[in-house]
C-alpha cells in the first residue's frame, strides 16, 4: 500500500510541476503581453491586448472538471493516451496557462510606472523594460504568484483522478470512493495539505528573501 | 551662454481624456542655453511636468518642435530618440530607482541600455558615486537610504552617460529644506564642474532664487515670462509671475488710499537696513505694513510696503530720502 501512495506522491509531484513549468512557459510570455501592450503601456497594442484578454477569460470560465473531459481528444491527440499523469499535463496546462497569464499580469501592473519612465528617459527599449526593470521589479511578487500556481495545480491535478489521471486524487478516488477504503483516503488528502503547505511556505520564503525592499 | 542646446517651438499638448479634450500646453517658445541652470517655474497644473516630459519626448507634442543640440525631435526614429535620449539625464521628485538594485547596479542601469562593456560600467559608476559622496554605498539598495542619499544615487545614474542636459523635475520637492539645499549645490558644482545644462521645474521660489540663472514662469500652459532670474524677482511683470514673487500681494491691496509707498528692491541696493537708517536720517516715524526681502548675492530683492505720515513735508522728505538711496518707491495704487 505504501508503495500505491509513494508512486501517487511521486505522479502528483510530476504532473504538477511539468505542468507548472510548461504553462509558466505560455503563461509568463502571455501575461507580459498583457501588461505591455495595454493602453496604459510600454508598447500600446489595443486590439491584442483585448483579444487576448476575451481568450484568457473564456478559457478561465470552464471548469476544470469539464476542460478536463472536452479536452480528451486534443490530449490523445497529442499524448496518444487519455490515462496516467503524463496525459493529465496536457489538461492542467490548458486549464493553469491563462491563470498564470493573470497572475503574471497583476505582478507586473505593481512595477511602480515611475521606474519605468527612468528607464524610457534613458532610452531603454521597450524589450530592456520588460527584461532589466518590469521583471526584476516584480521577481518577488512573480514568486509568490508561482507559489499560488504550483498549488492551484495540484489541487487540478487531484481532480483528473475522476478520469483516471493518475497520482495522490486518483487513489483517492479509486480507494476512497469506489472501494469504500476512507483511510487511503485521509491518508492522500493529508498528504495532499502537506504539498501545499510546503509549496506555499517555501514561496514565501524566497519571495522575501529575494526581495530587496525590506 | 551663446548656443541654445534646447529650443522649444510652439509647443503643443494636447490629452485627450474621458472628459474631452486637455490643453496642458498651449504653444511654449523658449530657449535654453547650453552650460546655463534654466528654471521653469508655475503652480501645481499649470505643465511643467508635460513640459519637461515634452523636452525628451516621454510624452509627444501634439503640436510644435523640440529641437535637441540643432536635432528636430520629431524628426527620430524610434532608436535614434533613445540614442539622445542618452544624452539627456533626468531625475524625479520620487527618485525612481529600481528597488531590487543595489545602488552601484543602478548606476550601471543606463550604461548597459547604452551597451558599455560591464567592467567600464562599473568604473564608471564608482566614479560617479564617488561625485556625489556615496562611495561607499554601492552594496547598499535603495531602501536602505534616505531621500537625499537617493536622489544622490539618481543624479549619478542620470549622469553616467555623460548627459549634455539634466532634466529635474521637482527633484527637491520631497526633500527637507536642509536635504534640499545639499541637492541643490551638489546640482550647482555639476553644472560648473561638468558644464552640463541643468533645468530646473519647480513650485518653489526658493529653489530657482537658489540655483538658477534664467527662468521660465509657466501658467495655464504658456510661458507668462522669460528672463534672468534677477530681473523677474525686482519687477515681475506678468500676475502670474507676481503671484510667484508677492505671493501676499493681494494683502496690499487693502491699504490703497492710507497713503502707502512700495519700496522696490531690484538688486541694485546693497543688503544694508535701509527702513532703519531712514527713520535716523529723517527722524520721522513710519508704519511698516508688508515685507518681504530677500538677499540674493548681498543684494537686495523684492518690497516694503510702507504708511507715510500724514504730514505732508514729512512724507516728501521720506521719498525724497528713498530716491536719493536709488530705490524705487511708487505709491499703492489699485490693481498692482
Ligand atoms: N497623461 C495625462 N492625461 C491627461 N491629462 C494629463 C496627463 N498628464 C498631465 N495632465 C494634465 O495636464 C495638466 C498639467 O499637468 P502637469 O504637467 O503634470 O502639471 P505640473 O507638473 O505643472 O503640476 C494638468 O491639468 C494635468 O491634469
Ligand atoms: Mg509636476
Amino acid at each position: 500500500m505504501i508503495e500505491v501512495i509513494a508512486k501517487g506522491f511521486f505522479e502528483s509531484l510530476y504532473m504538477t510541476l511539468v505542468s507548472t513549468f510548461i504553462a509558466y512557459a505560455l503563461g509568463l510570455p502571455l501575461g507580459t503581453v498583457l501588461v505591455v501592450t495595454d493602453k496604459d503601456g510600454i508598447f500600446p497594442i489595443p486590439w491584442l491586448n483585448s483579444v487576448l484578454g476575451v481568450i484568457i477569460n473564456l478559457l478561465r470560465s470552464v471548469p476544470f472538471l469539464i476542460l478536463l473531459i472536452v479536452l480528451l481528444p486534443f490530449t490523445r491527440w497529442i499524448v496518444g493516451t487519455t490515462i496516467g499523469s503524463t496525459a493529465t499535463i496536457v489538461p492542467l496546462v490548458v486549464a493553469s496557462a491563462p491563470f498564470i497569464a493573470r497572475l503574471v499580469e497583476s505582478s507586473l501592473k505593481e512595477v511602480d510606472k515611475g521606474v519605468i519612465e527612468a528607464a524610457q528617459s534613458m532610452g531603454a527599449s521597450p524589450m530592456e523594460i520588460i527584461y532589466k526593470v518590469m521583471l526584476p521589479e516584480a521577481r518577488p511578487s512573480l514568486i509568490l504568484g508561482c507559489a499560488i500556481a504550483i498549488t492551484t495545480i495540484l489541487s487540478y491535478s487531484a481532480m483528473a483522478g475522476i478520469v483516471a489521471g493518475g497520482g495522490l486524487g486518483d487513489i483517492a478516488i479509486k480507494y476512497g470512493y469506489y472501494r469504500y477504503q476512507n483511510d487511503i483516503m485521509l491518508i492522500t488528502v493529508a498528504i495532499l495539505v502537506l504539498i501545499v503547505q510546503l509549496f506555499q511556505e517555501i514561496g514565501m520564503k524566497i519571495a522575501k528573501i529575494s526581495d530587496k525592499r525590506i | 551662454m551663446a548656443r541654445p542646446i534646447i529650443e522649444l517651438k510652439n509647443l503643443s499638448k494636447i490629452f485627450a481624456t474621458s472628459e474631452g479634450e486637455l490643453a496642458a500646453l498651449n504653444g511654449v517658445d523658449a530657449q535654453i542655453y547650453s552650460g546655463e541652470i534654466f528654471g521653469i517655474i508655475g503652480m501645481s497644473g499649470a505643465g511643467k511636468s508635460t513640459l519637461v516630459r515634452c523636452i525628451n519626448f516621454l510624452e509627444k507634442p501634439t503640436g510644435g518642435t523640440v529641437i535637441f543640440d540643432g536635432q528636430d525631435l520629431s524628426k527620430l526614429s524610434q532608436k535614434e530618440l533613445g540614442r539622445v535620449r542618452q544624452s539627456m539625464g533626468m531625475i524625479f521628485q520620487q527618485f525612481n530607482l529600481l528597488m531590487q538594485r543595489s545602488v552601484l547596479s543602478n548606476v550601471c542601469f543606463p550604461l548597459e541600455i547604452a551597451n558599455v562593456p560591464k567592467k567600464d560600467a562599473v568604473k564608471r559608476a564608482y566614479e560617479l558615486l564617488e561625485i556625489v559622496g556615496l562611495a561607499d554605498k554601492a552594496k547598499a539598495y535603495p531602501s536602505q537610504l534616505s531621500g537625499g542619499q537617493k536622489q544622490r544615487v539618481a543624479i549619478a545614474r542620470a549622469l553616467a552617460t555623460n548627459p549634455k542636459v539634466l532634466l529635474c523635475d521637482e527633484a527637491t520637492s520631497a526633500l527637507d529644506p536642509s536635504t534640499t539645499a545639499s541637492i541643490l549645490s551638489l546640482l550647482k558644482e555639476i553644472n560648473k564642474k561638468f558644464g552640463i545644462t541643468i533645468v530646473v521645474i519647480t513650485h518653489e521660489m526658493s529653489v530657482i532664487e537658489e540655483i538658477c540663472n534664467r527662468v521660465a514662469i509657466i501658467d495655464e500652459g504658456l510661458i507668462a515670462e522669460i528672463g534672468d532670474v534677477e530681473e523677474i524677482f525686482a519687477k515681475p511683470k506678468s500676475k502670474a509671475a507676481k503671484k510667484l514673487v508677492f505671493p501676499e500681494s493681494k494683502y496690499i491691496e487693502q491699504f490703497v488710499g492710507e497713503k502707502c509707498c512700495r519700496i522696490i528692491f531690484d538688486g541694485r541696493s546693497s543688503f544694508e537696513p535701509v527702513i532703519a537708517n531712514m527713520i535716523l536720517e529723517c527722524k520721522e516715524a513710519v508704519n511698516i505694513m508688508f515685507a518681504d526681502t530677500k538677499d540674493i548675492d548681498g543684494k537686495a530683492f523684492g518690497q516694503i510696503v510702507i504708511q507715510l505720515p500724514d504730514d505732508e513735508r514729512a512724507a516728501a522728505k521720506i521719498m525724497n530720502y528713498l530716491t536719493s538711496k536709488g530705490l524705487t518707491v511708487e505709491e499703492v495704487l489699485q490693481n498692482d
